[in-house]
């Protein structure tokens, strides 16, 4: 047992954390946030240079080869940064359903664009009347001559404006709530019959509501099916959860940095406001919370690419509701600390708030995790 | 990063559980799965057991009788004493004098003190606490004046765990009256049988006694009994105070407990309901499971540091955590037993051992609420939670 990092993973955190260093401060974030895209393009660029995109590859796909500890490393610095590039749903999550689901020719015709940054796969899986069920699938995928024909709407769409391309899950067979019976396709976004409304995220980030109109997909772009989709699905929500929660907690610990610093500098009643006790255990208690979140985090990492599915559930499920709770919590004391000045959109504090109520509402949300628990554990 | 254990501390884990299978006494063993505490001779008898195999004082150096295990062994064998359960080592002996005899001590004291700490032929309280030096510790009243080769010590220490058992006490008392209150203290070792000492009983409100008075009138402690040196006994307090961080969370203590929530939670109460089937019930529960998941992760986060060498002076964020959560969590799993016996928490009951009548409800119903009251006591002792979030605020944040 150690939680110590590689040489490798040492350079990996040193490089992202420098480059969002030097194009990542808070005006520069407001930039790209008021950009048509909505993140920014050259970053993505930046990305790809340094060999992110081509990260959770294996190297027979020309990737890199990282693991679950790289991508801790990476969506630690975006939460930090509060980068608002595509990195979670287009890279992280794509990437875990094409490893999981896609065949080496389906891989070697999507891959190359993915990982030069010339072509953002989103994956669109969520529907209006499933809640966080990704496995509640209403969207049919009909048989038809050389291919499929799919109908039906996808919700939520991460960053699914800029998307060039679509994983979508659609029903072959069952009823909307079965875990058997789904595949997942691939769609391109100018195919015929595709549209898409986009809209800004509370957190300034973007997504879409995905709307298919009896649209043609061949059947070499059919990427799972049968029992094999649903598994492979789980898995990719498993692994963006350990990667969200490594995301909270950069952001987490780089808010409450911060809200103390703030306290050293803010004066009333003639002193510093960081010497009266009520605060300081305030404080005391957020770093009690990032702490946990911390190890939770870690623990989702290591546990995301468990085999055993009910393990690897119950520990993805645990992380959840530790990352939501502590978020909950840091965010509220440290907007509450701020005073006034939290309250406005020209300090960070709420701006980090907003992402991590939104990392909160992204991919399960307490409640959501606790019935898996107490399905999977109720003895 | 590596989460999992290494092959050759999954073997150590087996050889551990293994030899207290075999040599834990059922007896023990029953009555501390009962949520009892153990008694003196459980404790000395178990200790003893363990001395033989050479496991009575993991964390001591080699030459001295320790262990020689990593960090993460000893937790191991820390979190399978305490989840078989068995009795836990008297930490008075083996984690805090003993630290302090060894480091500063002189030959003659390690030679007269250190094998019996072992063995637990002498058992040992601690008196630091006083009536007027709780969490500000460096108050301590009590006098001890030099007088030729001795010295003479009056005052009164409180709080003092165990004192009813004891041998020898391990006191700070004051031997200097004009300094700063932290620099006129000395750690002086005084003979519980000397002339001049009474011990008071002090009943906590779960009914039990294990806390203490000391008072001392005109002791004489030989000036042999100093340890190091006059005026520096506030240092070694401080070394005693920090040694004992790993203990603290008390992980494995509430991960047993968790598991027999658990069992306790599947069967069927008095009134035909499982408490697992209660929603509200079983969301807390579950809540504490991943509270106390996240609080083992941080504590081995804090071994794997220490072992690294990492925050070597400075205070690690991580381990600050622990007592403050540690406790929280031990006192959340006593109220969801006391949740679980639900309205059988009411009789109060003698133990089974010494009952002749039937118990009323469940026959574990008895220890739950003293073990509850008794529990209020882990975010007071050990510096208060308050005072750890003092600590995270000056020695962490630097506010």
């Amino acid at each position: 047992m150690n939680f110590d990092l590689n040489d490798e993973q040492r350079l990996l955190t040193e490089s992202v954390s420098r480059l969002m260093m030097d194009r990542y401060d808070f005006n520069q974030r407001k930039t790209y946030a008021m950009s048509e895209e909505g993140f920014s393009p050259a970053m993505w660029q930046a990305y790809g240079e340094l060999g992110l995109l081509a990260l959770p590859f294996s190297e027979d796909d020309g990737g890199i080869g990282g693991g679950p500890v790289e991508i801790m490393i990476i969506m630690e610095e975006i939460g930090r940064a509060l980068a608002l590039e595509p990195y979670l749903p287009h890279i992280v999550m794509s990437a875990s359903l094409l490893r999981h689901a896609a065949s080496p020719e389906q891989r070697a015709r999507l891959l190359p664009g993915m990982m030069d940054g010339t072509r953002h796969i989103a994956p669109a899986l969520g529907e209006m009347t499933g809640g966080y069920d990704l496995s509640h699938v209403r969207t049919t995928a009909r048989e038809e001559g050389a291919g499929f024909r799919l109908d039906g709407a996808k919700t939520l769409v991460l960053h699914g404006g800029c998307a060039h391309t679509f994983l979508v899950s659609a029903r072959l067979q069952g009823r909307p709530a079965d875990q058997q019976g789904i595949g997942l396709f691939v769609v391109e976004a100018d195919d015929k019959g595709v549209s898409h409304r986009p809209y800004r995220t509370q957190d300034g980030q973007s997504a879409a509501e995905l709307m298919l109109a009896d649209v043609h997909v061949a059947k070499d772009m059919m990427l799972a099916c049968g029992s094999e989709a649903g598994p492979a699905i789980a898995r990719m929500a498993d692994e963006a959860i350990a990667a969200i929660a490594a995301e909270a907690v950069g952001a987490m610990d780089s808010l409450v940095k911060g809200t103390v610093d703030y306290l050293k500098v803010r004066k009333q009643f003639g002193q510093v406001i960081g010497n009266f006790q009520a605060l300081q255990h305030r404080a005391a208690d957020m770093v009690v919370e990032l702490e946990q979140a911390r190890s939770m985090a870690l623990y989702a990492t290591m546990m995301s690419r468990h085999e055993d599915a009910i393990a690897r559930a119950a520990a993805i499920s645990s992380a959840k509701v530790q990352i939501n709770r502590s978020a909950r919590l840091i965010a509220q004391a440290c907007v509450q600390l701020h005073g006034g000045i939290g309250m406005t959109m020209e300090h960070p504090a709420g701006h980090y708030m907003k992402r991590l109520t939104m990392i909160e509402k992204t991919l399960g949300d307490s409640d959501f995790h606790m019935d898996r628990l107490a399905s999977d554990t109720n003895g | 990063m590596d989460l999992q254990f290494t092959a050759e501390e999954e073997d150590f884990r087996q050889e551990v559980r293994a030899f207290i299978k075999d040599h834990l006494p059922e007896r023990i063993r029953r009555h501390l799965i009962e949520g009892r505490s153990a008694s003196k001779d459980d404790i000395v008898e178990w200790t003893r057991i363990l001395y033989k195999k050479g496991w009575s004082t993991p964390r001591w150096p080699v030459e001295l009788g320790g262990t020689g295990w990593s960090a993460i062994k000893q937790y191991i064998f820390l979190e399978e004493g305490l989840a078989a359960p068995a009795p836990e080592l008297l930490p008075f002996g083996v984690s805090m004098v003993g630290p302090v005899i060894y480091t500063f001590g002189n030959a003659a004291q390690k030679a007269r003190y250190l094998p019996r700490i072992a063995n637990l032929d002498e058992w040992w309280c601690q008196g630091f606490s006083e009536p007027g030096a709780g969490s500000d510790l460096a108050a301590v009243a009590t006098r001890a004046v030099r007088q030729g080769d001795h010295y003479l010590v009056n005052g009164q220490k409180t709080w003092t765990t165990y004192a009813q058992h004891a041998d020898w006490i391990f006191c700070l008392c004051r031997t200097d009256t004009g300094a700063k209150k932290q620099e006129g203290i000395s750690f002086l070792l005084i003979d519980m049988k000397s002339p001049g000492i009474a011990v008071r009983p002090i009943q906590t409100i779960d009914g039990g006694h294990e806390i203490n008075e000391v008072f001392f009138d005109e002791v004489k402690v030989p000036v042999g009994n100093l340890v190091g040196e006059e005026n520096k006994g506030w240092d070694y307090a401080k070394f005693l105070l920090s040694n004992e961080r790993v203990g603290i969370a008390r992980v494995g203590t509430s991960k047993a407990r968790l598991r027999r929530l658990r069992e306790l939670a599947a069967i069927a109460g008095p009134d035909g309901r499982r408490a697992i089937d209660r929603p509200r019930f079983r969301d807390r529960l579950i809540e504490t499971e991943i509270a106390l998941k996240a609080l083992e992760i941080t504590q081995l986060r804090v071994l794997s540091d220490e072992a690294a060498g990492k925050f070597k002076g400075r205070p690690n964020p991580a381990s600050s955590v622990l007592k403050i959560r540690g406790s929280e969590l031990q006192q959340a799993t006593s109220e969801l037993l006391l949740d679980i016996v639900g309205p059988y928490a009411l009789p109060a009951q003698q133990s089974t051992d010494g009952r002749n009548e039937p118990p009323v409800g469940p026959d574990w119903a008895d220890a739950v609420a003293p073990l509850y009251f008794n529990l209020r006591k882990v975010s007071i002792y050990g510096g208060s939670n308050e005072i750890q979030r003092n600590i995270i605020a000056k020695a962490i944040l630097g506010l």
